[in-house]
């Protein structure tokens, strides 16, 4: 195999990949030069110390901000600059580090609307309540059932989103960004402020939707020993840039990486 | 499915509303009831369709909409106008207010997009500023353009249809207003607009598109507040833009509030409520005690608020409210209901 082939054959697999990706506001270099490669069925850990620019390198992905400069790959296609719900339609789905549910709606509901691109119809069918509409309801109900069994919430279906344990909200999250169907989910920070039960609890989670979907994950953690336990790979950032990356023991034992967390 | 299945509770709305225009319509019809309650009643309908309306945008969507007069002030004048014009060749019968009432609420709907356009776009409370401006701006221009056209500070005269029946079209539309609303609410269009409502950034992450919804909603209340001016246009004989100035739209945005926001049936109470007070007290204090008017006015909506809100009536509310009352006066029918809602869960698991 020749280094062109070689270079092609790497690629093929490749979920996710930013090019030199970048974002100031204002003076502040939020991002700089991040190179993300996940490949699928991967299940890569963003680390770094508060204020490393994690979370803006999710809201760079998601479209929540539009990079100053760099590239952004979502399955060899180009998604960089497109809108939030433009980039879910294409595959890319997302958890918050302070949980956003649909708090007036039910858990099932919440998910529901996860469905909304799956199962079309259209404004008019439903004000006039053509058959088309009770027919996508249906599926809507049973589609969202099935996957709030396989989270185990199905009998928290009629709660109020916003009445569900701690726990069960962050796991609900998950389940309404599995119900867009991604290729690729970003949680942001899933064990924050949970015990460690509830953590052990969601790594199993973790692991499960991984197996049960083939799903590609990008993991923001603080928890080292959850990403010790269940990355594969690491990048770590500090001050937006790139401080480390490879896989997960050789990263974790690096010195530049201890001290970025310790200190001197 | 059979009649005893039917699940009434579901439209409970639409039978109240029903009832109560067949009951007048048939008072009218052997020529009981007089004009004072056919006016009240339109005034409830229009009312009630712009309660409703706006509810969609404040309480479903989470905007904040200042200028829904504005958009019954364009239905009204563009309304009013066609049928004037329309008056000598079609005379002032249904047909003539039909064509009125399409021409009205569409442009009222159009204007409903090009103000939604650019404020929707915008995080924030955008929307509450341009629709305040709007509605001042439409009710001065209507004003200052050449009597012959919208009759300037008089007025807009309209065609004098037959008042008798005008009542029964303003509930029809009232009806044909829940409808879309309720339908609306219940899909997944409606989940999607609660959703954009309960955590925008979310919605938007969840593959929701949010312009599209939100000028949706907008558009499609503007045309509802079209409708309600078409119908104030042919039940005040004359249109004043004097009229449709902010108050209005703060009163209309009292009745979204008080009804309770995110409910239409609330919005519908408050609507009727609030009309029938505001007549009830221009009725009753003439004269020198009309400056008392505002005053009852404000502190009814003040103890209004203080019921629904304070803290130490909380089991008074629980006690004593419509629902629990209610089931009072019907525990043998509440049965039969609970038994359809188990038939047609039934029915849909199926």
């Amino acid at each position: 195999m020749n280094e062109q082939e070689k270079i092609v054959s790497d690629n093929k697999d490749l979920v996710l990949k930013t090019e030199h990706l970048c974002i100031q506001f204002g003076g502040l270099r939020a991002v700089d030069d991040v190179n993300l490669e996940i490949r699928e069925g991967e299940l890569y850990g963003l680390i770094g110390p508060n204020g490393a620019g994690k979370t803006t390198v999710f809201n760079l992905l998601t479209g929540v901000y539009k990079p100053t400069s760099g590239k952004i790959l979502l399955n060899g296609q180009d998604i960089t600059g497109k809108a939030p719900a433009e980039i879910n339609r294409l595959g890319i789905a997302r958890t918050f580090q302070n949980i956003r549910l649909f708090n007036n709606l039910t858990v099932i509901e919440n998910v529901m609307v996860g469905l909304s691109n799956q199962i079309p119809c259209n404004m008019l069918q439903s004000i006039f309540r053509l058959p088309r509409h009770k027919a996508s309801e249906k599926e809507y109900y049973e589609r969202a059932l099935e996957l709030l069994k396989v989270f185990q919430l199905d009998e928290y279906k009629d709660y109020l989103a916003a009445n569900l344990p701690y726990g069960k909200q962050r796991k609900l999250e998950i389940a309404r960004a599995m119900a867009t169907n991604p290729t690729l989910l970003l949680l942001d920070e899933p064990a924050a402020g949970m015990n460690p039960n509830e953590t052990q609890e969601l790594m199993d989670d973790i692991t499960f939707v991984r197996r049960e979907f083939g799903m590609t994950i990008l993991l923001i953690e603080h928890d080292m020993r959850l990403v010790g336990g269940i990355c594969e790979n690491l990048t770590v950032l500090n001050f937006g840039t790139e401080l480390a990356k490879g896989d997960t023991a050789t990263v974790l034992s690096n010195p530049t990486v201890v001290k970025a967390y310790l200190g001197d | 499915m059979s009649l005893k299945n039917f699940n009434w509770k579901k439209y409970t709305n639409y039978l109240v509303v029903g009832g109560v225009m067949l009951i007048f319509g048939l008072l009218s019809l052997v020529g009981v009831s007089d004009a004072s309650i056919t006016s009240l009643l339109e005034r409830i309908s229009i009312a009630a369709i712009l309660a409703v309306s706006l509810s969609m945008v404040v309480g479903f969507l989470g905007e904040l909409s200042l200028g829904h007069a504005g958009f019954m002030c364009v239905g009204a004048y563009l309304g009013g106008k066609v049928a004037a014009l329309l008056e000598p060749s079609l005379g002032n019968g249904p047909l003539n207010f039909f064509i009125a009432l399409l021409v009205g609420s569409l442009a009222a709907a159009l204007f409903g997009v090009i103000v939604g356009l650019p404020a929707l776009r915008l995080r924030g409370d955008y929307l509450a500023i341009v629709t305040l401006a709007f509605g001042e701006i439409v009710r001065s221009v209507v004003m200052n353009l050449p009597a012959k056209l919208f009759g300037g500070t008089l007025g807009l005269s309209t065609p004098r249809m037959d008042k008798k029946y005008l009542f029964i079209m303003g509930f029809l539309l009232l009806l044909a207003c829940l409808a879309v609303t309720q339908n609306l609410i219940k899909s997944k269009h409606g989940r999607a607009i609660i959703s954009i409502r309960d955590n925008e950034i979310a919605a938007r992450a969840t593959g929701i598109d949010v312009t599209k919804y939100k000028l949706f909603v907008f558009t499609i209340s503007s045309f509802f507040a079209g409708v309600a001016g078409v119908l104030y246009s042919f039940s005040m004989y004359t249109v004043q833009s004097a009229n449709f100035d902010y108050n209005y739209s703060i009163e209309i945005l009292v009745m979204v509030v008080l009804g309770g926001m995110g409910s239409i049936n609330g919005s519908l109470i408050a609507a009727a409520l609030i009309t029938f007070l505001n007549i009830q007290l221009q009725t009753m204090l003439t004269g020198d005690l009309a400056v008392l008017q505002n005053l009852f006015y404000a502190v009814i909506l003040i103890l209004i608020v203080i019921y629904r809100n304070a803290p130490g009536l909380k089991g008074f509310r629980e006690k004593y409210n419509m629902r629990t009352i209610s089931e009072k006066l019907f525990k043998k029918k509440k049965t039969v209901v609970e038994n359809a809602d188990a038939g047609e869960e039934e029915a849909t698991n199926e």
